[in-house]
C-alpha cells in the first residue's frame, strides 16, 4: 500500500475541481477501490471522498422513468419497492451479488466501476495488459476457469464482475456523467468498453468525470423480468454465468425481449441475437433454447472455461422461463 | 531502498539473520516445525510464498510499503508444480506418525482376479487450505535473555521446545501464551516461520514485535492439504462380502520436508476383508510443505473408499447401508486386536432411522420433487481414538473459587467448558465458581490440540486433579484442632458437594471447603492430575465411528446442488457435553460441505503461485450452503479409553470424514452422475 492523500468533498463542483487539478480518484463505498489499493493494483495518490454529495435519492420522473443517484447504496436500491415491482430483474441481480454488508456500502456508481476478479489482474506479480498496457496477459495461457468467452481480445479475457450492471443492460439504462464543462448521458450498452487493444480502458469515463445518476426508462416489461446467477456456492460468490432477461408478451407471443449475460463476457453483455430470436416467436421452451444458442453463438472458450458456454445457455433458458411464469 | 523507507526499523533476510538451528523434526518428542528447512537458512527459494525478507517498522502500513521496495533477484529454474509432471520420480515414504504407509495383507491381486464382482476407479481431491477466520499471529517480547511469545498455537508445549531449539536457547527461557485460538484445523499445530521471525525481529529492534499473517500468507506460510490421486480397487462376492481392497494413493510433498496425506491407512481396518493392500507414493513439488488438516488422511481417503463402496453397492444391487453392515469389522483385522468399544451398527441404525433411509428408492434419478432431483447418499465416518499423556491442576482457593489449569488449548471446541464441567462434577460445586486457565507453557504440560485427543487426554487428568484436591482437603481437615474432624483420620472425612464433613454425618455438620482453608490459614490447596495411556493400548484398538446421511436436491437444468439435509450419528464414547459435542458435529458437517462442493486451491502450474489466495477466490461454505443438520450420538462410554471411567473419545475430526463421499453418493443417486473428482462444482454436472 502506497501513501496517498484523502479529502472529503460536499458538492459536485468541489469534486470536479479536485479531479481537474490533480490525479484524484473518487471513492464512495470503497468496496472495490480499497481492496485493490491493498493489493497495489490501484495506487492513487489522492482520494476524494464523495459520500457527502447529495446523490443518494431514487426519484420518479414525470416521463415514467426512475432516476437513481450515483451514491444510492446497492442494498437500498434492491429493496426499493418501485424497483422491486417495476424492475424486478435489477433487484434480483443486486441481491444476488456480494453480501448484505457489502451491499450496504457499495454504491450504484461504484458498482458500474467494479473491476475484474481475474486472478492475474489482482496480483501485480503477473503481467496484465489491463494493469500495465503492453505487459502481456497471464490469464490467456494460465488458469482461466472464471474468464470470458464473449467479448475477449488478444490482450484480455477478464470478465466484468457486476451483477447489477447486467440487469441495467437488460433494462437499457442510461448513465449520467458530469464533467467540469457539462453533463453527458451515455446508454449503458456504450458505457463499458470491449478490451480490444486497450483493456486498461474499461468505461467511457474520462479522467475528471463523475457518475451522477443512472436512469431507468419506463420499459414495457413490468414485472416480467428475471435474473439467474450460477456459481460455486449458494451466496456471496461471483457468477460463473448469469442472465438478466425481460419479456413483453402479446398473448403467448413474445413482442419484445431483452437478454443480457454476466460472468461470461468482458463487459456486461447484451445478447441482441437472442433478442431477435425471441421477438415474434412463441414464448416456450423451444424458443428459449434457440435464444440461448443464439446468445452464445460467438463464444470462444479458453482451456478451462469451455463449460461456460453450456452454463450460460442454461442460465438464459432458466431466466426466460422464470420471467415468463412470474 | 526498503531500509530507508519511513518508519522502517529493520530489514532482515538470509544475509543478515542471526544463526538459526534446525530443530528436531519429531512430533513424538514435541519438537515439530511445520517445515524442516529453517527460515532464511540460505538463498534458495523452493516455492512461491517462501519468506525472503521481513520488515519491521513503526506501523503496519509503513512495513507493508517498505516491503514493496525490497528488490529480490532470482536465477530462475524450472519448477515442478503438478503431480503428473513428477510421477516418474514418485517415491515410497516410510511412515506417517509411526504408521507404515505401505502394507499388504493376504493376496489382493489373486483375490481381485477371482472376485465375482470388482470395481476400480481413480478418485481425486484438490489442494485445500484450513482458512481459520483468525489468521496466525505472533507477538514477541524479550526481557533480557527471556522470550515470551503470544501465539496462535494449537500446542504451546510443542511451540516452546521447537522455538527453543530453533533459536538455540534453553527451553526454560521461553514462555508461550496462547489462551484463545480462532480456529486452527491443523494449520496452527506445528511451528511455522512467523513465530521464529517475530522473535528474531524483536531481538533485532529491541522492542516487542507483532507479526500477523495476511490472508494471502495463510495460503503459503502455515501448511495445506495436499491434492490426492487415489486408485481404489474392490473385489466382492455376490453376497457383498469384500474379498479385496487395494488403495493406491499418490500425494504431493515439498522439496524441503516430508508430509504425507495418509489416505489409505483407514482402508486396512474399516471393513472386514482378508486381502488388503495400501500403498502411498509421494512426489516432490515446488510448493510449501503440507500439514495436517482436519482428519488428515481420513478426509480424502474416505472420499475415495466410501465412494467406491457406493459404486460397489450399485454393482451388487445392494443397499449401501446393508453392504457396510455385511462387511462390518468385528475386530481390527490389521492390528489383530478387538475394539475397545464399537457401536458402528448402532450409528447406521440411528442415522438411517432419523434420516428416513428406508424410504429410499435405489434407482438413480427416481426420487423427484417437481423438477428437482432428490438424492440420498451415505458414508461411514471414522477417526482414531487417540490419547496422550496430559496434566492438569485444580486449585481450591480460600475465597471458595477453584482454578483449573493446564497447558492444553481451546480452539473453540469447548475445552474451557468441559474442563470446568468435570472439575465442578467432581467437587460438587457450581460451575460458576470455577475459572479455567489454559494455553500457557508455564502450566502443567498437555499435548497438541489436534488428532481429536484433547478430551481423552486432558479430562481424565482434570478429574484426577480435582480428586487430589479433595483428598488434600480431607487431610488438611484432619489436622484441624477443635473441629468436627478432631481425632478423625482423612479416610473418615468426606469432601463432597462443596462441604467437608465426618463420614456418616450429615453434610450440615461439617464446613464449606473454603472454611477449612480459612481456619487452617491455608491460601489454597492444589490438586495435581497426570494421566497417560497404558497397556490397554496394546490390547485394544481405539477408534471412533459414525454414519453420515446426506440429502441433496439437484436442479439439473442449471447444474445446481443444494444440500438440504445431513444426519450424522457418531460413536465417540461418552458425550461429556452435549452442546459442545453437537457444535463440533455441525462444524465438521459444514466443513465437509465445503470439501464436497467448493473448496480447492489453485496453483498456477507455470510458477506455483497460489492464485486463489483469498476468501473470495477460495470459497468456503456460507450459511445458505447448508440447511438442516442433525447430530446424533450413541453416547456409550468406551470402557478402556481411560482408567478413570470417563469413557470419552474426542470428536473434532470424525465429524468431517464422511460428508464429502455421502454428498457425492447422494449426487449420484439424484442424477446418475458419478463425480470422482472433488469439488463437485456446477461445471461437472452439466
Amino acid at each position: 500500500m502506497h501513501p496517498f492523500s484523502y479529502e472529503k468533498v460536499t458538492n459536485e463542483h468541489e469534486a470536479l475541481e479536485r479531479a481537474r487539478l490533480g490525479k484524484a480518484t473518487f471513492v464512495a463505498g470503497g468496496t472495490t477501490l480499497v481492496d485493490l489499493m491493498k493489493l497495489n493494483v490501484e495506487v492513487p495518490t489522492a482520494l476524494v471522498d464523495i459520500n457527502g454529495l447529495p446523490l443518494n435519492q431514487i426519484e420518479d420522473r414525470s416521463d415514467g422513468s426512475i432516476r437513481i443517484g450515483a451514491l444510492v447504496r446497492n442494498g437500498d436500491l434492491a429493496h426499493d419497492s418501485r424497483i422491486q415491482s417495476r424492475y424486478r430483474v435489477l433487484s434480483q441481480a443486486i441481491l444476488a451479488g456480494a453480501s448484505a454488508q457489502l451491499r450496504n456500502m457499495a454504491t450504484t456508481g461504484g458498482n458500474l466501476m467494479q473491476r475484474t476478479r481475474c486472478y492475474y489482474f489482482r496480483d501485480p506479480v503477473y503481467p496484465c495488459n489491463k494493469r500495465q498496457p503492453g505487459a502481456g496477459c497471464a490469464a490467456m495461457d494460465g488458469y482461466n476457469r472464471i474468464h470470458a468467452i464473449l467479448g475477449a481480445s488478444d490482450t484480455c479475457i477478464a470478465t466484468h464482475p457486476s451483477d447489477m450492471a447486467v440487469a441495467l443492460v437488460a433494462l437499457d439504462a442510461s448513465v449520467h456523467i458530469r464533467a467540469a464543462n457539462g453533463e453527458r448521458v451515455v446508454p449503458i450498452m456504450e458505457f463499458h468498453l470491449l478490451p480490444g487493444d486497450t483493456p486498461d480502458r474499461e468505461t467511457v469515463i474520462r479522467p475528471g468525470e463523475l457518475i451522477t445518476y443512472v436512469t431507468l426508462p419506463s420499459g414495457p416489461f413490468g414485472p416480467r423480468s428475471a435474473y439467474v446467477k450460477l456459481r460455486d456456492r449458494a451466496s456471496y460468490e461471483f457468477a460463473l454465468a448469469s442472465a438478466a432477461v425481460a419479456l413483453q408478451l402479446e398473448g403467448t407471443t413474445v413482442r419484445s425481449a431483452r437478454v443480457a449475460l454476466g460472468g461470461v463476457a468482458t463487459k456486461p453483455w447484451r445478447a441482441l441475437e437472442a433478442e431477435q430470436v425471441l421477438t415474434g416467436a412463441a414464448a416456450n421452451k423451444a424458443t428459449f433454447l434457440n435464444a440461448a444458442d443464439a446468445a452464445l453463438t460467438g463464444a470462444v472458450p479458453r482451456r478451462h472455461n469451455a463449460y461456460k458456454i453450456e452454463l450460460a445457455k442454461r442460465a438464459v433458458v432458466r431466466a426466460l422461463a422464470d420471467a415468463l411464469t412470474h | 531502498m526498503a531500509e530507508k523507507a519511513p518508519g522502517v526499523l529493520a530489514v532482515i533476510h538470509h544475509g543478515n539473520a542471526p544463526t538459526l538451528y534446525r530443530p528436531d523434526n519429531d512430533f513424538m518428542s514435541a519438537s515439530k516445525p511445520g517445515e524442516a528447512r529453517v527460515v532464511f537458512e540460505d538463498d534458495r527459494v523452493h516455492y512461491s510464498g517462501q519468506y525472503v525478507a521481513i520488515i519491521v517498522a513503526e506501523t503496519l502500513e509503513q512495513a507493508r510499503y517498505a516491503a514493496e521496495l525490497v528488490q529480490v533477484s532470482y536465477a530462475v529454474e524450472d519448477p515442478t508444480i503438478e503431480t503428473d509432471a513428477a510421477l516418474d520420480s514418485a517415491y515410497l515414504p516410510d511412515e506417517f506418525f509411526g504408521e507404515k504407509l505401505t502394507t499388504t495383507r493376504g493376496d489382493p491381486d489373486v483375490a481381485l482376479s477371482r472376485a465375482a464382482v470388482t470395481h476400480a476407479a481413480t478418485y481425486t481431491t484438490p489442494i485445500e487450505h484450513h482458512n481459520p477466520i483468525e489468521p496466525s499471529a505472533s507477538v514477541a517480547v524479550w526481557n533480557g535473555d527471556e522470550l515470551t511469545l503470544y501465539e496462535t498455537t494449537q500446542w504451546v508445549a510443542g511451540a516452546r521446545k521447537t522455538v527453543a531449539q530453533t533459536l538455540g536457547m534453553p527451553e526454560e527461557k521461553i514462555h508461550i501464551v496462547s489462551p484463545f485460538i480462532g480456529g486452527g484445523f491443523g494449520c496452527k499445530g506445528f511451528v511455522w516461520p512467523h513465530s521464529i521471525l517475530s522473535a528474531v525481529a524483536a531481538k533485532r529492534v529491541n522492542r516487542p514485535v507483532k507479526l500477523n499473517l495476511t490472508r494471502k500468507h495463510m495460503f503459503s506460510a502455515c501448511g495445506h492439504r495436499s491434492e490426492t490421486k487415489q486408485y481404489v480397487q474392490l473385489g466382492a462376492e455376490r453376497n457383498g462380502r469384500l474379498v479385496a481392497i487395494d488403495h493406491d494413493t499418490v500425494v504431493q510433498t515439498s522439496m524441503v520436508d516430508e508430509f504425507v496425506e495418509a489416505c489409505g491407512n483407514t482402508s486396512r481396518f474399516l471393513y472386514s476383508c482378508p486381502n488388503v493392500r495400501v500403498r502411498h507414493r509421494a512426489v516432490r513439488v515446488n510448493v510449501a510443505t503440507p500439514t495436517p488438516m482436519r482428519a488428515p488422511g481420513e478426509n480424502p481417503g474416505l472420499f475415495a473408499l466410501e465412494s467406491a463402496l457406493d459404486e460397489l453397492a450399485y454393482l451388487l444391487n445392494m443397499d449401501p447401508v446393508e453392504l457396510r453392515i455385511v462387511n462390518h469389522a468385528d475386530v481390527n483385522e490389521q492390528a489383530r486386536r478387538p475394539w475397545s468399544s464399537k457401536y458402528l451398527k448402532e450409528c447406521y441404525r440411528m442415522g438411517a432411522e432419523r434420516f428416513g433411509w428406508a424410504k429410499r428408492a435405489p434407482q438413480p434419478g427416481s426420487m423427484r420433487d417437481g423438477n428437482v432431483l432428490v438424492g440420498w447418499g451415505m458414508a461411514t465416518a471414522t477417526y482414531p481414538g487417540i490419547r496422550s499423556p496430559g496434566a492438569a491442576k485444580v486449585r481450591l482457593l480460600q475465597d471458595g473459587h477453584v482454578d483449573v489449569v493446564s497447558a492444553t488449548q481451546d480452539m473453540g471446541g469447548g475445552t474451557y467448558t468441559t474442563m470446568a464441567q468435570i472439575a465442578a462434577d467432581v467437587m460438587g460445586i457450581a460451575i460458576e465458581r470455577i475459572r479455567t486457565v489454559l494455553g500457557d507453557s508455564l502450566l502443567p504440560p498437555a499435548p497438541v490440540s489436534g488428532g481429536s485427543m484433547t478430551t481423552a487426554s486432558i479430562l481424565p487428568a482434570t478429574r484426577k486433579a480435582a480428586q487430589d484436591a479433595l483428598s488434600k482437603l480431607r487431610h488438611l481437615a484432619a489436622t484441624m484442632p477443635a473441629s468436627p474432624f478432631t481425632n478423625r483420620r482423612p479416610d473418615d472425612i468426606v469432601a463432597e458437594g462443596g462441604r467437608v464433613f465426618p463420614k456418616g454425618a450429615h453434610p450440615s455438620s461439617g464446613l464449606p471447603y473454603e472454611d477449612v482453608l480459612k481456619r487452617t490459614n491455608q491460601t489454597e490447596i492444589e490438586g495435581e492430575g497426570y494421566t497417560e495411556p497404558g497397556p490397554e493400548r496394546d490390547k485394544y484398538a481405539f477408534q471412533s465411528f459414525g454414519a453420515q446421511f446426506v440429502e441433496v436436491r439437484v436442479d439439473p437444468e442449471i447444474a445446481k446442488v443444494q444440500i438440504s439435509r445431513v444426519v450424522s450419528a457418531f460413536d465417540v464414547g461418552k458425550i461429556v457435553n452435549a452442546k459442545t459435542a453437537r457444535s463440533q458435529g455441525y462444524s465438521g458437517v459444514v466443513m465437509g460441505v465445503g470439501v464436497a462442493l467448493m473448496e480447492h486451491t489453485v496453483y498456477d502450474s507455470r510458477d506455483g503461485s497460489i492464485i486463489t489466495s483469498n476468501l473470495a477466490d477460495y470459497a468456503i461454505p456460507v450459511n445458505a450452503d447448508t440447511r438442516s443438520i442433525d447430530i446424533l450420538f450413541v453416547d456409550k462410554p468406551d470402557p478402556f479409553i481411560d482408567s478413570d471411567g470417563l469413557g470419552a473419545r474426542g470428536l473434532g475430526e470424525i465429524t468431517v470424514t464422511g460428508v464429502a463421499p455421502a454428498v457425492a453418493n447422494a449426487v449420484y443417486h439424484a442424477t446418475g452422475r458419478r463425480i470422482r473428482d472433488l469439488p463437485i462444482t456446477p461445471d461437472k454436472l452439466l
